[in-house]
């Protein structure tokens, strides 16, 4: 019983990690930027197919690949951001939501198009398959690797936004765009480079996440709630905030499917709902 | 003697920062009461506290001697106290009878009608166009706010007010950004308001306080520094320091 | 009644009466695309109520499709279960819808636009799920079938022919849209419209916001439950994509299309959407979702008025250009 119950807990953590680690790139761009961008998921999206594309066409191995699907995903933020994303900060956030809309429409339609509605198979390499024995119980090799993998990013992450120049320029935009620009900070280029490294992260995720979410070319909206869920209820503009609604979300969300497997997915939404009305400002009370 | 509006051991901190410490104020009914003070001494906090904006750390407010304190700042118009904006803040894409109107409609509890059309709500239109009379804004009806001059805008902010048949009515810097020139027009608008709203208002500028106050609060660092009639206020010497290292403004 | 500087007064104008005229026109001149014609008439209706609460009231919300589908549902199993007869079954199907707009309601007037994002979302998300897993009530995946409707006041029945379908769907949407229109030409109304001008101002004036808020998304529920309604009495089949995100995706693309907050948007939205697709997404459904996410993309760009923003402007200018 209680094996099975770290178990859950596991792998609730190893989902919840993956969520994280896509879900960061929206949440600094909604606190930086407050863009309502309902298309990250696309860029998750991207970052799978780019792995794929470089498993198979490439011929190079799982781990070389997700540097690949970081760096197609990056660039293809910064080329977005440069030429759409940036004519609509100071829209009304309907406009926003529509725009991201029409987004994930074409994204879905191109990867459709261009790869198929099936599935995605991805090779793992053989060191991450099957099972790890530590400390007497069994746990999954791949999503120990992705816990791993989660924690160095957030510490690497972490250290970039509170040591580095970079990263203190960014918090400044986050805090007060004016006075920042009043500083001489370039805030356009923040923009750029911080949607930037969120869509790789979001890339670098959905190469991930093949094995444990899928890809298929309905993956932008598939995962769309609960992406947009970690930011909600961990609030936006944050690192810690999404982080833990990610583990949260993901704990609960395996628990709820392995214990009352009848209900579903309905639990993750009765405890986001519950969040929300609980904490309108998400976990870390930042402005949503 | 029951005071108009009344606060006691009012208090709002944001964090460490004291905006507001420990006010008690009376106001009696029929005031011309101004508030002044150096910039970042509470005032507008005071009148987000007293309006229900913001919540209190601590203390009451007091409206008719009735405890207000903790309804919301929509139930406190319902009552009688109603406020004016140091920003404007109007409706943009509204005519300004539409505006008045509407609030007209709200105070007379017809916000909820729903079968007839608002050009049938003949009763409040007049009562609007009134209103906009006593402004002299009744040319400019059927005008758009965003397409006012900024000193009609200023005028339309209090007529939104006035059309809540307020007993308390706060302004706050009821000319700013108007020049000098035509502040005077709009106070002598403001004080030609009947004698049973009573008026309390922040201002900047020392010639329209001390012309048409006849008591005012001096508040300093969020807390009352003295008050008293206009004259006394002027020869007061704490008052003089707090306000001689100042460059002119208003 | 005469305009009195600028607020809005019952008169019709000789615009809104020609448009009126069009669906009974098509009605002679298209006889074989009547199924078409109720399909277009009770997209019109959805898409009205989403204009209430998206145009008037800017509660922006992902998930308004889970009414449409409450009130399929409810007209369906009604009429499964015994009862067919169509009106009342519109009238039930219209308080649920209703009531649970009303209870969602106090979750969505809370908080901020990701807020309301979010809450809509799952809401819609939810009941998607309920509906999937309670499929031996509602049929699931493969839909409720077994709709079966006895004629309109026992003489009109419904026929291949979809005659009795589309004019018993326009007598509806007709009577809904007098009912809209005069909502939001009332005194509550032009409340709406303060709120949408300049919210901040509205509590300072003695309105409690959440509570019209609340009205207004109770009754732009209740209306998606009568367009619901109407397409299960009328296709006698509930999908259980009135229920979906796609759904509520594809309801905004119409109004944003037609132009949101001028109620005839919702209509001319439909309308050209519904056209569009029937058209085009026989041809390729990737290339129709394709170029409607583009069309979003360019609207949201370069067309925020949508269709009818487009035409008042164009009016405007032609009106100048005669001075």
């Amino acid at each position: 019983m209680l094996g099975n119950l770290i178990g859950v807990l596991f792998d609730g953590i190893a989902y919840g990690s993956l969520l994280f680690i896509i879900s960061i790139g929206l949440s600094v761009t909604m606190g930086l930027m407050n863009f309502v961008n309902l298309a990250h998921g696309a860029f998750a999206m991207l970052g799978g197919y780019a792995c794929v594309i470089a498993m198979t066409r490439l011929g190079l191995p799982f781990l070389a690949s997700l540097p690949v699907a970081f760096v197609v995903s990056a660039v293809a933020g910064v080329v977005l951001e440069r030429l759409l994303y940036r004519r609509l900060y100071r829209a009304t956030h309907l406009d926003q939501v529509l725009f991201s809309i029409g987004l994930i429409f074409m994204a879905i339609a191109g990867a459709t198009w261009l790869f198929g509605s099936q599935q995605q198979p991805v090779r793992l390499p053989d060191f991450l398959r099957g099972q790890v024995r530590v400390l007497g119980l069994d746990f999954g090799a791949y999503r120990l690797f992705l816990i791993v993998v989660v924690v160095a990013i957030t510490l690497a992450l972490t250290w970039l936004i509170e040591r580095t120049r970079f990263g203190a320029e960014v918090r400044a935009s986050v805090d007060n765009q004016q006075a920042s620009v009043g500083l001489g900070i370039n805030v356009e280029r923040v923009f750029s480079l911080t949607f930037a490294l969120g869509s790789g992260l979001a890339g670098l995720g959905g190469g991930l996440g093949i094995d444990v979410l899928g890809l298929d070319p309905t993956f932008p909206l598939k995962y769309m709630v609960y992406f947009l869920l970690v930011v909600a209820v961990g609030g936006a503009g944050t690192i810690k905030g999404p982080l833990f609604a990610a583990l949260i979300l993901g704990v609960f969300d395996v628990a709820g499917k392995y214990y009352v497997p009848q209900l579903g997915s309905f639990v993750i939404y009765v405890v986001m709902v519950a969040m929300l009305l609980v904490f309108p400002r998400g976990l870390v009370g930042r402005r949503a | 003697m029951t005071h108009a509006l009344r606060t006691e051991g009012l208090s709002k901190s944001f964090g460490a920062f004291k905006a507001n410490s420990n006010i008690t104020l009376a106001f009696d009914a029929g005031a011309r009461h101004a508030i002044i003070g150096p910039n970042g001494a509470g005032k507008t906090t005071l009148i987000n506290l007293l309006t229900g904006v913001f919540r209190p750390t601590a203390g009451d407010v007091f409206l008719d001697e009735e405890k207000v304190s903790g309804l919301a700042q929509h139930q406190r118009v319902k009552r009688g106290m109603t406020r004016t904006f140091q920003i404007n803040t109007l409706f943009p894409g509204l005519t300004v009878l539409e505006s008045i109107t509407l609030a007209c409609c709200e105070r007379a509890g017809a916000g909820a009608v729903w079968w007839r059309t608002a050009a049938t709500a003949t009763t409040q239109i007049d009562e609007a166009r009134e209103i906009l009379a006593r402004l002299r804004l009744e040319g400019d009806a059927g005008i758009e706010t965003r397409n006012l001059p900024y000193g009609k805008q200023r005028l339309l902010e209090i007529a939104l007010a006035l059309a809540t048949r307020p007993k308390v009515l706060l302004l706050d810097e009821p000319a700013a950004g108007i020049p000098s020139s035509e502040s005077a027009e709009l106070f002598a608008v403001i004080a030609a308001l009947p004698r049973d709203v009573s008026i309390i208002f922040i201002e900047h500028d020392m010639n329209l306080v001390f012309k048409f106050a006849e008591k005012i609060t001096v508040l300093v660092g969020g807390a009352v520094l003295v008050e008293g009639a206009p004259d006394e206020i002027a020869r007061d010497k704490r008052v003089r320091e707090v306000y001689l290292g100042e460059a002119v403004h208003g | 009644m005469k305009i009195v500087a600028g607020l809005p007064t019952r008169k019709w104008s000789r615009f809104e009466i020609g448009f009126w005229l069009l669906p009974l026109i098509a009605f002679f001149v298209f006889p074989k695309y009547l199924t078409l014609g109720s399909q277009i008439l009770i997209a019109g209706l959805f898409a009205l109520s989403l204009d209430l609460i998206l145009g008037y009231a800017r509660i922006i919300s992902l998930g308004h499709a889970a009414y449409f589908g409450v009130g399929a549902y409810t007209a369906g199993l009604l009429a499964k279960y015994g009862w067919g007869e169509p009106i009342s079954g519109l009238v039930v199907a219209a308080t649920v819808a209703a009531t649970v707009g009303l209870i969602t309601s106090f979750l969505v007037v809370r908080g901020q636009d990701l807020t309301r994002l979010m809450v809509t979302l799952g809401i819609g998300l939810m009941l998607f799920e309920a509906a999937n897993q309670a499929s031996s009530i509602t049929g699931g995946v493969d839909g409720l079938s077994g709709v079966e409707m006895r004629p309109i006041f026992g003489v009109f029945a419904f026929g291949m022919d979809g005659r009795t379908a589309y004019v018993y769907s326009l007598a509806v949407l007709f009577i809904v849209f007098c009912f809209a229109r005069t909502l939001v030409r009332s005194p509550f109304g032009l409340s709406l419209r303060g709120i949408r001008e300049g919210e901040k101002r509205m509590p300072a004036i003695g309105v409690s916001v959440p509570r019209k808020l609340i009205v207004i998304y109770t009754v732009g529920a209740g209306i998606a439950g009568i367009a619901g309604a109407l397409l299960a009495q009328t296709t006698q089949f509930v999908g259980i994509d009135t229920l979906g995100f796609p759904r509520s995706a594809e309801l905004m693309i119409m109004l944003v299309l037609g132009g949101t907050g001028y109620l005839y948007g919702a209509l001319v939205g439909a309308a050209v959407f519904m056209v569009l697709q029937d058209y085009l997404a026989n041809l390729s459904a990737v290339y129709w979702q394709f170029w409607l996410g583009l069309l979003l993309v360019a609207i949201v760009m370069f067309a925020r008025g949508g269709l009818m923003g487009g035409a008042i402007a164009l009016h405007r200018r032609w009106l100048r250009s005669r001075t």
